[in-house]
Protein backbone atom coordinates (compact mmCIF):
# COMPACT_ATOMS: atom_id res chain seq x y z
CA UNK A 1 0.00 0.00 0.00
CA UNK A 2 1.21 3.45 -0.78
CA UNK A 3 1.22 6.00 2.03
CA UNK A 4 1.40 9.78 1.80
CA UNK A 5 4.29 11.17 3.79
CA UNK A 6 5.26 14.61 5.05
CA UNK A 7 8.94 15.19 5.72
CA UNK A 8 9.91 17.84 8.29
CA UNK A 9 13.61 18.69 8.18
CA UNK A 10 15.71 18.60 5.02
CA UNK A 11 19.19 17.76 6.29
CA UNK A 12 21.06 14.71 5.03
CA UNK A 13 18.42 12.36 6.45
CA UNK A 14 15.25 14.23 5.42
CA UNK A 15 16.67 14.76 1.94
CA UNK A 16 17.37 11.01 1.55
CA UNK A 17 13.84 10.17 2.68
CA UNK A 18 12.40 12.51 0.03
CA UNK A 19 14.75 10.99 -2.52
CA UNK A 20 14.08 7.31 -1.65
CA UNK A 21 10.34 7.42 -0.80
CA UNK A 22 9.21 6.82 -4.43
CA UNK A 23 11.43 3.67 -4.56
CA UNK A 24 9.45 2.35 -1.59
CA UNK A 25 6.17 3.19 -3.32
CA UNK A 26 5.23 6.17 -1.18
CA UNK A 27 4.23 9.67 -2.25
CA UNK A 28 5.69 12.75 -0.57
CA UNK A 29 2.86 15.25 -0.13
CA UNK A 30 4.74 17.82 1.98
CA UNK A 31 8.34 18.82 2.68
CA UNK A 32 9.42 21.52 5.11
CA UNK A 33 12.75 22.96 6.17
CA UNK A 34 13.15 25.65 8.82
CA UNK A 35 12.07 28.49 6.52
CA UNK A 36 9.75 27.13 3.82
CA UNK A 37 7.57 24.26 2.65
CA UNK A 38 6.46 22.55 -0.56
CA UNK A 39 3.00 21.01 -0.45
CA UNK A 40 1.02 19.06 -3.03
CA UNK A 41 -1.73 16.60 -2.06
CA UNK A 42 -1.07 14.70 -5.32
CA UNK A 43 2.61 14.26 -4.52
CA UNK A 44 5.36 16.80 -4.93
CA UNK A 45 7.99 16.59 -7.64
CA UNK A 46 10.81 15.40 -5.34
CA UNK A 47 13.65 16.12 -7.78
CA UNK A 48 12.42 19.67 -8.39
CA UNK A 49 12.10 20.33 -4.65
CA UNK A 50 15.61 19.06 -3.86
CA UNK A 51 16.98 21.10 -6.78
CA UNK A 52 15.34 24.22 -5.48
CA UNK A 53 16.72 23.53 -1.99
CA UNK A 54 20.23 23.36 -3.52
CA UNK A 55 19.83 26.47 -5.63
CA UNK A 56 17.81 28.77 -3.36
CA UNK A 57 18.16 27.21 0.07
CA UNK A 58 14.36 26.84 0.30
CA UNK A 59 12.16 23.87 -0.63
CA UNK A 60 9.11 25.89 -1.70
CA UNK A 61 7.05 28.98 -1.17
CA UNK A 62 4.61 27.83 1.51
CA UNK A 63 5.19 28.53 5.22
CA UNK A 64 6.91 25.67 7.10
CA UNK A 65 4.03 25.20 9.58
CA UNK A 66 1.62 24.59 6.69
CA UNK A 67 3.32 21.24 6.13
CA UNK A 68 2.02 20.07 9.55
CA UNK A 69 -1.59 20.59 8.47
CA UNK A 70 -1.13 19.22 4.93
CA UNK A 71 -2.61 15.91 3.73
CA UNK A 72 -0.45 13.00 4.88
CA UNK A 73 -0.67 9.58 6.55
CA UNK A 74 2.77 9.68 8.15
CA UNK A 75 4.83 12.61 9.42
CA UNK A 76 8.60 12.11 9.32
CA UNK A 77 10.40 14.14 12.02
CA UNK A 78 13.98 14.64 10.78
CA UNK A 79 14.94 18.00 12.30
CA UNK A 80 18.17 18.26 14.34
CA UNK A 81 18.14 16.67 17.80
CA UNK A 82 17.52 19.15 20.61
CA UNK A 83 17.74 18.47 24.34
CA UNK A 84 15.49 19.46 27.24
CA UNK A 85 11.99 20.16 25.89
CA UNK A 86 13.09 18.63 22.55
CA UNK A 87 11.43 21.43 20.57
CA UNK A 88 10.46 22.02 17.85
CA UNK A 89 10.57 18.28 17.06
CA UNK A 90 8.21 17.35 19.87
CA UNK A 91 5.49 19.77 18.71
CA UNK A 92 5.74 18.44 15.15
CA UNK A 93 5.03 14.92 16.39
CA UNK A 94 2.29 16.20 18.67
CA UNK A 95 0.59 17.95 15.72
CA UNK A 96 0.56 14.70 13.69
CA UNK A 97 -0.75 12.57 16.56
CA UNK A 98 -3.46 15.13 17.40
CA UNK A 99 -4.75 14.58 13.85
CA UNK A 100 -4.55 10.79 14.34
CA UNK A 101 -1.70 10.51 11.88
CA UNK A 102 1.39 8.37 12.38
CA UNK A 103 4.76 9.87 13.34
CA UNK A 104 8.17 8.41 12.48
CA UNK A 105 11.18 10.04 14.13
CA UNK A 106 14.86 10.19 13.26
CA UNK A 107 15.18 12.95 15.88
CA UNK A 108 16.43 11.48 19.17
CA UNK A 109 15.37 14.48 21.31
CA UNK A 110 11.66 13.76 21.83
CA UNK A 111 12.23 10.02 22.36
CA UNK A 112 15.14 10.34 24.78
CA UNK A 113 14.12 13.47 26.67
CA UNK A 114 10.29 13.17 26.74
CA UNK A 115 9.58 9.48 26.35
CA UNK A 116 6.72 9.50 28.86
CA UNK A 117 5.00 12.46 27.17
CA UNK A 118 5.44 10.84 23.78
CA UNK A 119 3.88 7.55 24.92
CA UNK A 120 0.94 9.43 26.47
CA UNK A 121 0.29 11.28 23.20
CA UNK A 122 0.49 8.02 21.28
CA UNK A 123 -1.97 6.33 23.64
CA UNK A 124 -4.50 9.14 23.07
CA UNK A 125 -4.12 9.01 19.28
CA UNK A 126 -5.14 6.62 16.53
CA UNK A 127 -1.67 7.19 15.15
CA UNK A 128 1.47 5.22 15.99
CA UNK A 129 4.93 6.49 16.92
CA UNK A 130 8.02 4.75 15.48
CA UNK A 131 11.69 5.71 15.92
CA UNK A 132 13.99 3.00 14.59
CA UNK A 133 16.12 5.66 12.85
CA UNK A 134 16.89 7.39 16.17
CA UNK A 135 19.05 4.46 17.34
CA UNK A 136 21.88 3.10 15.21
CA UNK A 137 21.01 4.34 11.71
CA UNK A 138 20.45 1.46 9.32
CA UNK A 139 20.75 -1.26 12.00
CA UNK A 140 17.34 -2.79 12.88
CA UNK A 141 17.85 -2.52 16.64
CA UNK A 142 14.39 -1.56 17.86
CA UNK A 143 12.60 -3.95 15.53
CA UNK A 144 14.81 -6.76 16.85
CA UNK A 145 13.83 -5.82 20.41
CA UNK A 146 10.17 -5.80 19.34
CA UNK A 147 10.57 -9.24 17.76
CA UNK A 148 12.37 -10.71 20.75
CA UNK A 149 10.16 -8.98 23.28
CA UNK A 150 11.71 -6.43 25.68
CA UNK A 151 11.33 -8.85 28.59
CA UNK A 152 13.55 -11.36 26.79
CA UNK A 153 16.51 -8.96 26.74
CA UNK A 154 18.19 -8.32 30.08
CA UNK A 155 20.83 -5.79 29.00
CA UNK A 156 22.31 -4.07 25.99
CA UNK A 157 25.80 -2.69 25.36
CA UNK A 158 27.64 -1.38 22.38
CA UNK A 159 29.13 1.29 20.22
CA UNK A 160 26.50 3.68 18.85
CA UNK A 161 28.61 6.67 17.88
CA UNK A 162 30.66 6.28 14.72
CA UNK A 163 32.62 9.50 15.16
CA UNK A 164 33.98 8.58 18.59
CA UNK A 165 34.70 5.05 17.42
CA UNK A 166 36.56 6.31 14.37
CA UNK A 167 38.70 8.60 16.52
CA UNK A 168 39.55 5.91 19.09
CA UNK A 169 40.27 3.16 16.58
CA UNK A 170 42.49 5.47 14.51
CA UNK A 171 44.35 6.66 17.60
CA UNK A 172 44.92 3.03 18.57
CA UNK A 173 46.03 1.89 15.14
CA UNK A 174 48.34 4.78 14.32
CA UNK A 175 49.52 5.91 17.73
CA UNK A 176 48.28 9.43 16.98
CA UNK A 177 46.93 12.00 19.42
CA UNK A 178 43.28 12.94 19.83
CA UNK A 179 43.49 16.38 18.21
CA UNK A 180 45.32 15.04 15.16
CA UNK A 181 42.80 12.27 14.51
CA UNK A 182 39.84 14.56 15.19
CA UNK A 183 41.12 17.02 12.56
CA UNK A 184 41.47 14.14 10.12
CA UNK A 185 37.93 12.98 10.90
CA UNK A 186 36.64 16.50 10.26
CA UNK A 187 38.43 16.57 6.88
CA UNK A 188 36.80 13.26 5.97
CA UNK A 189 33.37 14.50 7.02
CA UNK A 190 33.22 11.85 9.75
CA UNK A 191 33.20 14.50 12.51
CA UNK A 192 31.24 17.75 12.59
CA UNK A 193 32.95 21.14 12.84
CA UNK A 194 31.68 21.17 16.41
CA UNK A 195 32.19 17.55 17.50
CA UNK A 196 31.09 18.04 21.13
CA UNK A 197 27.84 16.08 20.80
CA UNK A 198 29.75 13.00 19.60
CA UNK A 199 33.03 13.09 21.52
CA UNK A 200 31.47 14.05 24.85
CA UNK A 201 29.26 10.96 24.70
CA UNK A 202 25.93 12.84 24.54
CA UNK A 203 24.79 11.30 21.26
CA UNK A 204 25.56 7.75 22.40
CA UNK A 205 23.91 8.44 25.77
CA UNK A 206 20.66 9.58 24.09
CA UNK A 207 20.55 6.31 22.16
CA UNK A 208 21.12 4.18 25.25
CA UNK A 209 18.49 6.21 27.13
CA UNK A 210 16.04 5.34 24.33
CA UNK A 211 17.10 1.67 24.55
CA UNK A 212 16.62 1.68 28.34
CA UNK A 213 13.09 3.05 27.89
CA UNK A 214 12.18 0.58 25.16
CA UNK A 215 13.64 -2.36 27.10
CA UNK A 216 11.63 -1.26 30.13
CA UNK A 217 8.51 -2.43 28.26
CA UNK A 218 4.98 -1.24 29.00
CA UNK A 219 5.21 -1.78 32.76
CA UNK A 220 8.49 0.13 33.11
CA UNK A 221 9.29 1.33 36.61
CA UNK A 222 11.34 4.31 35.51
CA UNK A 223 11.37 6.57 32.48
CA UNK A 224 14.92 7.63 31.65
CA UNK A 225 16.15 10.90 30.19
CA UNK A 226 19.67 12.18 29.54
CA UNK A 227 19.90 13.46 33.13
CA UNK A 228 19.66 9.88 34.40
CA UNK A 229 22.66 8.70 32.39
CA UNK A 230 26.27 8.64 33.63
CA UNK A 231 28.20 10.05 30.68
CA UNK A 232 31.92 10.42 30.02
CA UNK A 233 33.49 11.36 26.70
CA UNK A 234 36.77 10.59 24.97
CA UNK A 235 38.35 14.06 24.83
CA UNK A 236 40.90 13.48 27.56
CA UNK A 237 42.21 10.14 26.37
CA UNK A 238 45.90 10.43 25.45
CA UNK A 239 47.61 8.25 22.85
CA UNK A 240 49.60 6.71 25.69
CA UNK A 241 46.45 5.14 27.15
CA UNK A 242 45.70 3.34 23.90
CA UNK A 243 49.30 2.22 23.69
CA UNK A 244 49.20 0.69 27.17
CA UNK A 245 45.93 -1.00 26.33
CA UNK A 246 47.37 -2.48 23.15
CA UNK A 247 50.43 -3.88 24.93
CA UNK A 248 47.98 -5.89 26.99
CA UNK A 249 45.88 -7.14 24.03
CA UNK A 250 43.16 -4.57 24.66
CA UNK A 251 41.82 -1.38 23.22
CA UNK A 252 39.55 1.45 24.33
CA UNK A 253 36.08 2.10 22.94
CA UNK A 254 33.27 4.49 23.85
CA UNK A 255 30.84 1.89 25.17
CA UNK A 256 27.23 2.51 26.12
CA UNK A 257 25.26 0.29 28.45
CA UNK A 258 21.58 0.03 29.32
CA UNK A 259 21.34 -2.52 32.11
CA UNK A 260 19.38 -3.12 35.30
CA UNK A 261 21.81 -0.65 36.94
CA UNK A 262 20.85 2.15 34.55
CA UNK A 263 22.40 3.96 31.61
CA UNK A 264 26.13 4.52 31.38
CA UNK A 265 28.35 5.74 28.53
CA UNK A 266 32.12 6.08 28.78
CA UNK A 267 35.48 4.91 27.46
CA UNK A 268 36.11 1.29 28.47
CA UNK A 269 38.83 -1.28 28.08
CA UNK A 270 37.78 -4.16 25.84
CA UNK A 271 39.78 -7.07 24.40
CA UNK A 272 41.32 -6.02 21.09
CA UNK A 273 39.41 -8.71 19.19
CA UNK A 274 36.19 -8.45 21.14
CA UNK A 275 32.99 -8.27 19.10
CA UNK A 276 32.39 -4.76 20.46
CA UNK A 277 35.81 -3.51 19.29
CA UNK A 278 34.50 -2.51 15.86
CA UNK A 279 36.65 -0.26 13.71
CA UNK A 280 36.11 3.01 11.89
CA UNK A 281 32.62 4.47 11.88
CA UNK A 282 30.92 1.09 12.24
CA UNK A 283 28.34 0.68 15.02
CA UNK A 284 27.49 -2.45 16.98
CA UNK A 285 24.95 -3.34 19.62
CA UNK A 286 25.00 -6.42 21.81
CA UNK A 287 21.90 -7.84 23.48
CA UNK A 288 22.12 -10.05 26.52
CA UNK A 289 19.09 -12.30 25.99
CA UNK A 290 17.39 -14.31 28.71
CA UNK A 291 17.32 -17.61 26.81
CA UNK A 292 19.61 -17.28 23.82
CA UNK A 293 22.93 -15.88 25.00
CA UNK A 294 24.41 -12.87 23.30
CA UNK A 295 23.19 -11.39 20.06
CA UNK A 296 25.15 -8.82 18.03
CA UNK A 297 23.88 -6.44 15.36
CA UNK A 298 26.40 -4.38 13.45
CA UNK A 299 26.32 -1.95 10.55
CA UNK A 300 26.29 1.69 9.57
CA UNK A 301 24.95 3.83 12.35
CA UNK A 302 24.70 7.14 10.55
CA UNK A 303 24.45 8.74 7.11
CA UNK A 304 21.57 10.06 5.00
CA UNK A 305 20.55 7.01 2.92
CA UNK A 306 21.38 4.62 5.79
CA UNK A 307 19.12 6.42 8.25
CA UNK A 308 16.45 6.93 5.59
CA UNK A 309 16.20 3.14 5.15
CA UNK A 310 15.34 2.80 8.84
CA UNK A 311 12.67 5.50 8.47
CA UNK A 312 11.16 3.89 5.39
CA UNK A 313 11.17 0.48 7.10
CA UNK A 314 9.22 2.10 9.96
CA UNK A 315 6.78 3.53 7.39
CA UNK A 316 6.44 0.04 5.91
CA UNK A 317 5.43 -1.33 9.32
CA UNK A 318 2.53 1.13 9.41
CA UNK A 319 0.91 -0.16 6.25
CA UNK B 1 35.73 -15.17 4.67
CA UNK B 2 34.17 -12.87 7.29
CA UNK B 3 37.30 -10.69 7.38
CA UNK B 4 37.05 -9.91 3.70
CA UNK B 5 33.38 -9.03 4.01
CA UNK B 6 34.17 -6.54 6.77
CA UNK B 7 36.96 -4.96 4.75
CA UNK B 8 34.90 -4.65 1.61
CA UNK B 9 32.12 -2.99 3.55
CA UNK B 10 34.29 -0.37 5.24
CA UNK B 11 33.63 3.06 3.92
CA UNK B 12 36.98 4.42 5.04
CA UNK B 13 39.81 2.10 4.29
CA UNK B 14 42.22 3.55 6.84
CA UNK B 15 43.83 0.92 8.99
CA UNK B 16 42.18 0.53 12.35
CA UNK B 17 42.54 -2.01 15.12
CA UNK B 18 39.96 -4.46 16.44
CA UNK B 19 37.95 -7.14 14.72
CA UNK B 20 36.28 -10.34 15.70
CA UNK B 21 38.99 -12.93 15.19
CA UNK B 22 39.81 -15.90 17.35
CA UNK B 23 41.89 -15.20 20.40
CA UNK B 24 43.74 -17.31 22.91
CA UNK B 25 42.18 -17.96 26.29
CA UNK B 26 43.63 -19.69 29.30
CA UNK B 27 41.48 -21.97 31.40
CA UNK B 28 42.63 -23.45 34.70
CA UNK B 29 41.01 -26.68 35.77
CA UNK B 30 41.25 -29.02 38.72
CA UNK B 31 41.03 -32.71 37.98
CA UNK B 32 40.44 -35.65 40.25
CA UNK B 33 43.35 -38.11 39.98
CA UNK B 34 41.47 -40.84 38.06
CA UNK B 35 42.18 -42.42 34.66
CA UNK B 36 40.32 -40.76 31.80
CA UNK B 37 39.63 -37.53 33.68
CA UNK B 38 41.83 -35.42 31.44
CA UNK B 39 40.24 -36.71 28.26
CA UNK B 40 36.71 -36.08 29.48
CA UNK B 41 37.72 -32.58 30.55
CA UNK B 42 39.06 -31.76 27.10
CA UNK B 43 36.12 -33.11 25.10
CA UNK B 44 33.74 -30.16 25.77
CA UNK B 45 36.40 -27.82 24.37
CA UNK B 46 36.63 -29.59 21.02
CA UNK B 47 32.87 -30.24 20.90
CA UNK B 48 32.19 -26.52 21.16
CA UNK B 49 34.56 -25.33 18.48
CA UNK B 50 37.61 -24.50 20.61
CA UNK B 51 41.04 -25.13 19.14
CA UNK B 52 43.24 -26.70 21.80
CA UNK B 53 46.68 -25.07 21.69
CA UNK B 54 48.43 -26.49 24.73
CA UNK B 55 47.86 -28.46 27.91
CA UNK B 56 50.00 -28.02 30.97
CA UNK B 57 49.27 -30.99 33.19
CA UNK B 58 51.02 -30.62 36.52
CA UNK B 59 51.16 -34.22 37.68
CA UNK B 60 52.71 -34.54 41.09
CA UNK B 61 51.70 -31.01 42.02
CA UNK B 62 48.44 -31.11 43.98
CA UNK B 63 46.06 -28.26 44.79
CA UNK B 64 45.06 -27.68 48.43
CA UNK B 65 42.00 -29.82 47.74
CA UNK B 66 44.20 -32.71 46.61
CA UNK B 67 43.37 -32.31 42.92
CA UNK B 68 45.67 -32.03 39.92
CA UNK B 69 45.93 -28.55 38.41
CA UNK B 70 45.74 -28.33 34.64
CA UNK B 71 46.21 -25.23 32.53
CA UNK B 72 44.74 -25.31 29.04
CA UNK B 73 45.24 -22.76 26.27
CA UNK B 74 42.32 -22.60 23.85
CA UNK B 75 41.85 -20.57 20.70
CA UNK B 76 38.32 -19.51 19.82
CA UNK B 77 36.22 -16.42 19.03
CA UNK B 78 35.35 -14.49 22.22
CA UNK B 79 31.67 -15.45 22.22
CA UNK B 80 32.51 -19.18 21.96
CA UNK B 81 34.68 -19.00 25.03
CA UNK B 82 31.79 -18.56 27.41
CA UNK B 83 29.99 -21.53 25.85
CA UNK B 84 33.07 -23.69 26.36
CA UNK B 85 33.40 -22.72 30.01
CA UNK B 86 29.72 -23.45 30.54
CA UNK B 87 30.05 -26.82 28.83
CA UNK B 88 33.02 -27.72 31.03
CA UNK B 89 31.07 -26.85 34.15
CA UNK B 90 28.10 -28.88 32.95
CA UNK B 91 30.42 -31.87 32.56
CA UNK B 92 31.33 -31.45 36.21
CA UNK B 93 34.83 -30.17 35.48
CA UNK B 94 36.04 -27.82 38.17
CA UNK B 95 36.96 -24.57 36.38
CA UNK B 96 39.12 -22.45 38.68
CA UNK B 97 39.72 -19.49 36.46
CA UNK B 98 38.80 -18.67 32.90
CA UNK B 99 40.03 -15.76 30.84
CA UNK B 100 41.03 -12.66 32.71
CA UNK B 101 38.56 -10.53 34.63
CA UNK B 102 35.40 -12.27 33.57
CA UNK B 103 35.42 -14.52 36.62
CA UNK B 104 36.88 -11.97 38.98
CA UNK B 105 40.37 -12.28 40.41
CA UNK B 106 42.26 -10.11 37.87
CA UNK B 107 41.20 -6.59 36.88
CA UNK B 108 42.99 -4.40 34.41
CA UNK B 109 42.30 -0.67 34.28
CA UNK B 110 43.91 2.50 33.01
CA UNK B 111 44.55 5.71 34.91
CA UNK B 112 44.89 8.82 32.78
CA UNK B 113 46.02 12.32 33.71
CA UNK B 114 48.83 13.95 35.59
CA UNK B 115 49.91 10.66 37.09
CA UNK B 116 53.47 11.43 38.06
CA UNK B 117 52.89 14.83 39.65
CA UNK B 118 49.97 13.51 41.68
CA UNK B 119 52.35 11.05 43.36
CA UNK B 120 51.84 7.69 41.73
CA UNK B 121 53.20 5.67 44.63
CA UNK B 122 50.73 7.38 46.95
CA UNK B 123 47.90 6.62 44.49
CA UNK B 124 48.85 2.96 44.44
CA UNK B 125 49.16 2.85 48.23
CA UNK B 126 45.68 4.35 48.56
CA UNK B 127 44.24 1.75 46.20
CA UNK B 128 45.86 -1.12 48.05
CA UNK B 129 44.96 0.13 51.51
CA UNK B 130 41.32 1.06 50.85
CA UNK B 131 40.34 -2.02 48.85
CA UNK B 132 41.21 -5.66 49.29
CA UNK B 133 42.91 -5.59 45.90
CA UNK B 134 46.62 -6.03 45.47
CA UNK B 135 48.63 -4.56 42.63
CA UNK B 136 50.05 -7.36 40.53
CA UNK B 137 51.38 -5.37 37.58
CA UNK B 138 52.00 -1.76 36.61
CA UNK B 139 52.98 -0.15 33.30
CA UNK B 140 53.54 3.55 32.94
CA UNK B 141 53.65 5.66 29.81
CA UNK B 142 54.59 9.26 30.36
CA UNK B 143 54.43 11.03 27.02
CA UNK B 144 56.09 14.32 26.43
CA UNK B 145 54.41 16.38 23.78
CA UNK B 146 51.26 18.21 22.94
CA UNK B 147 48.92 16.15 25.05
CA UNK B 148 50.81 16.15 28.29
CA UNK B 149 48.66 13.55 29.99
CA UNK B 150 50.32 10.30 30.92
CA UNK B 151 48.76 6.91 31.48
CA UNK B 152 49.24 3.93 33.74
CA UNK B 153 47.94 0.41 33.31
CA UNK B 154 47.22 -1.37 36.57
CA UNK B 155 46.50 -5.02 37.04
CA UNK B 156 44.79 -5.66 40.33
CA UNK B 157 44.17 -9.02 41.91
CA UNK B 158 41.00 -9.24 43.92
CA UNK B 159 38.54 -11.77 45.21
CA UNK B 160 35.59 -12.83 43.08
CA UNK B 161 32.52 -10.72 43.72
CA UNK B 162 34.48 -7.68 44.96
CA UNK B 163 35.07 -5.98 41.63
CA UNK B 164 32.32 -3.33 41.97
CA UNK B 165 33.66 -2.33 45.36
CA UNK B 166 37.22 -2.09 44.03
CA UNK B 167 36.12 0.12 41.11
CA UNK B 168 34.13 2.41 43.41
CA UNK B 169 37.22 2.97 45.58
CA UNK B 170 39.53 3.46 42.60
CA UNK B 171 37.11 6.04 41.16
CA UNK B 172 37.07 7.92 44.48
CA UNK B 173 40.84 7.99 44.71
CA UNK B 174 41.18 9.07 41.07
CA UNK B 175 38.57 11.81 41.59
CA UNK B 176 40.54 13.26 44.48
CA UNK B 177 43.64 13.46 42.29
CA UNK B 178 41.77 14.63 39.21
CA UNK B 179 42.67 11.49 37.25
CA UNK B 180 40.41 9.63 34.82
CA UNK B 181 39.78 5.91 35.15
CA UNK B 182 39.16 3.72 32.11
CA UNK B 183 37.51 0.60 33.47
CA UNK B 184 37.28 -2.73 31.70
CA UNK B 185 33.90 -3.75 30.33
CA UNK B 186 32.79 -6.76 32.33
CA UNK B 187 30.30 -8.19 29.93
CA UNK B 188 28.89 -11.06 31.88
CA UNK B 189 26.93 -10.14 34.94
CA UNK B 190 27.16 -13.28 37.04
Amino acid sequence: MSLDIAVIGVGAVGRSVVDLAPDYGHAVTAVADSGSAAIDPNGIDTDAVLDRKDREGAVGSAAPEDALSADYDVLIEATPTTLGDAEPGFSHVEAALARDRHAVLANKGPVAERYGDLMTLEAESEGTVQFEAAVGGAIPILSTIADFGPAQISATRGVLNGTANFVLSRMAAEGLGYEHVLAEAQDLGVAEADPAFDVEGTDAALKFVILANVLGGDDREQVYSLDDAAVEGIRDIPASALELAREDGRTVRLIGEATAEGVRVGPRLVPQHDALAVTGTRNIVQFETVNAGQLHLSGRGAGGPETATAILSDVGRLE
Amino acid sequence: MPDEAVTADEENDERTDGGERSQTHTIRLELVDKPGELLSALRPIADNGGNLLSIFHERGNLTPRGHIPVEVAVECPPDRFEIIVEALREEGVNVIQAGAERYGEQLTLLLVGDIVDTDLSDTLRCIESSTDATLSDLSLSAHQGRDGASSARLRLATRTGRTDEVFAHVRDIADRKDLDVIEPLLEVSE
